[in-house]
């Protein structure tokens, strides 16, 4: 991966299971976003390819994208809903695009999915008139639309709450567990990927390239790299600012 | 099993109890989740209590989903006690999600309607809201010019070239096409008209005293209005919505003094610059046609330096000056004051253009006016 010379992250090899729930994870600014940029075919790889269930992405013409992605569910980290829309128009307009369903059965449909996600009853609401967390899970809503196969998460808890934050993971977990939906997070937040994950990769910046891989768990606890290890224990205990008010407790 | 058909079958077991057998494959296509259907024959009869099988079902997506999640709304706003088996595992496990959150009973907010629009009261209501709003904004931007002058301002100059390059060499293209076609146009208008007295030489009076005190300007205006006038409400909107103004506002600093004067100041230097060079090229566009029609260079020259006079240069630089204020008043107000989506941003632009060639217009009236009253 690459901005013109610059290299973000080279020698990038790693499969990503169906059924998995896989984490991009890695300090910020080591091109975790970048990979995920690449992967949904937004930013062309300066050198490689990226296959899906065997196809080619990569060399794949324009109407064969377009079939593959058709069969992915993209949730951006700000939503990337569309303001002008109201909720019921942002998730029907997929299927409006892409399916043959009828105009009453779309509208079911969007009811579903955004009951789904919590939001039952919201149809007419714009997405400047719901919170954040809300606009996350709009945003699952209309990823979902079309039943994909693929769901792609882009630091879906960036800006949320705690009890946002591990609402929005039990429902990730929850849809993939009723669907078999694989699904890839690109994510820095310890709780969610230790909740969710099933495995993931970690992109170091100083190397830039990938230097582990594997269940996260297991890498916190076993991974021959201390960068690894340390990411995933916080830096190895509690902030130093922690540790003093609580011996000034004691 | 594999041979039924898409679709449901409604079993009335007994008054109070029915069964409700899903069968086939429940895909995209299948037109299997009628529900109105089901609705129908429900409030026809007295139940009490549904069971849901599944047990027939083949393959599934969200048109099974949607269909139970109907059911389940139908049933619990009827009373009715619903209760699934055989389902498939994940339709099951969808089911209890969708419905682990009731839904919102109250609507959305008001929307505006377009017969709303139509309304003349609205219409003079909005339009002395935004007169208000105006009125307002222009007394901030005297109070920052104020402070400007004396010292106390927290104007940001590092960016006032980039504001100068942007509002004026950038738009010497646009200004040198319009400039010119207006001067061949005025020319046009007028040769055809003085040719039949026999007075066509006067057609450079009319090209050189309508471009200096009317049109260069007026057009120069008109295009910074949609040009500049747009990309300060774009740039301003944009940073509302990303709460730039707000932090500015919140280190102490007024927003008016440290985006809108900058802009403002960009305009007030380029405008007369450039409606010299419009004026310059708008005789240039009429000496040509006049050239068409027969009147040569030197006459035309001639006569236009006969027509020029310092008066109808100053009208038109005193007019550009009042209008680079407009532009950037009204470009500027309707950026700061915008809503914070990407539809307001739109809208903010479009109300600086609208707001600026009203402004322009009105203004160009009341100068003409006083100048005609003062004999200028």
């Amino acid at each position: 991966m690459a901005y013109g010379s610059f290299v973000i992250q080279r020698d990038l090899s790693f499969d990503v299971g169906c059924g998995d729930i896989f984490v991009i994870m890695g300090g910020s600014g080591c091109g975790k976003s970048t990979l995920l940029k690449h992967m949904l075919g937004l930013i062309e790889p300066a050198a490689g390819d990226i296959l899906y269930s065997g196809e080619n992405f990569t060399r794949a013409g324009a109407q064969q994208r377009d079939a593959i992605r058709r069969r992915w569910g993209i949730t951006y980290q700000t939503g990337g809903m569309f303001s002008a829309m109201t909720l019921a128009e942002n998730v029907a307009l997929p299927l409006q695009l892409y399916s043959d369903y009828r105009p009453d059965e779309i509208a079911d449909i969007v009811a579903y999915k955004l009951a789904l996600v919590g939001l039952a009853g919201y149809q007419a609401f714009y997405p400047a008139e719901i919170s954040g967390g809300m606009l996350k899970r709009a945003a699952l809503a209309r990823a979902i639309a079309l039943d994909p196969e693929i769901l792609f998460f882009d630091e879906p808890s960036a800006g949320l709450d705690p009890i946002s934050s591990r609402l929005l993971d039990d429902l990730i977990y929850e849809l993939k567990e009723s669907t078999g939906a694989t699904v890839v997070i690109v994510t820095h937040e310890l709780p969610s990927i230790f909740a969710i994950a099933t495995n993931s990769v970690y992109l170091d910046a100083a190397s830039r390239t990938m230097i582990d891989c594997g269940d996260p768990a297991w890498l916190r606890d076993h991974s021959q790299q201390p960068v690894v290890r340390e990411f995933l224990t916080r830096g190895g205990g509690p902030a130093k600012t922690t540790a003093a008010r609580s011996s000034q407790h004691e | 099993m594999s041979d039924l058909p898409a679709g449901f079958r409604l079993v009335q077991e007994n008054d109070k109890d029915a069964l409700l057998v899903l069968s086939g494959a429940w895909v995209q296509g299948s037109n299997a989740g009628d529900f109105a259907a089901l609705g129908a024959q429900l409030r026809a009869g007295t139940v009490t209590r549904l069971r849901v099988d599944g047990e027939a079902l083949l393959q599934w997506d969200s048109t099974l989903a949607a269909f139970l999640l109907q059911c389940h709304d139908y049933c619990a706003a009827a009373g009715i006690e619903l209760t699934t088996r055989n389902l498939p595992p994940g339709a099951a496990r969808l089911l209890a999600l969708a419905t682990t959150v009731p839904p919102r009973q109250q609507a959305a907010g008001p929307r505006g309607n377009w017969l709303a629009a139509l309304n003349p009261l609205n219409a003079l209501r909005d339009a002395l809201q935004m007169l208000r709003e105006s009125l307002a904004f222009t007394g901030e931007v005297s109070i920052a010019l104020a402070r400007l002058v004396t010292g106390k301002s927290n104007t940001r100059f590092q960016d006032f070239r980039h504001f100068v390059y942007q509002a004026g060499p950038q738009a010497l293209g646009i200004i040198s096409l319009t400039s010119v076609l207006v001067g061949m146009i005025l020319a046009y208008l007028g040769a055809v008209q003085l040719q039949q007295f026999g007075a066509g030489v006067y057609v450079a009076n009319l090209v050189s005293i309508g471009i200096l005190r009317e049109m260069g300007v007026l057009m120069t205006a008109v295009v910074m209005a949609g040009r500049t006038g747009a990309a300060y409400a774009a740039q301003l909107g944009t940073m509302q919505t990303n709460q730039e103004i707000d932090a500015i506002t919140t280190m102490g600093v007024s927003p008016v003094e440290f985006l809108v004067i900058p802009r403002m100041l960009a305009l007030l230097l380029v405008m007369p610059l450039l409606t010299l060079y419009a004026n310059l090229l708008g005789i240039v566009g009429g000496g040509v046609v006049a050239g068409g029609m027969g009147i040569s260079p030197l006459q035309y020259i001639s006569q236009t330096e006969n027509a020029l006079a310092i008066n109808h240069l100053a009208v038109g630089l005193v007019k550009s000056l009042v209008f680079a204020v407009l532009i950037a008043v009204a470009g500027c107000r309707a950026g700061i004051n915008s809503g914070r989506s990407s539809a307001a941003v739109g809208d903010a632009a479009t109300a600086a253009v609208v707001t600026a060639i009203v402004y322009l217009i009105v203004a160009d009236a009341g100068i003409n006016i006083l100048c005609q009253q003062l004999r200028i």
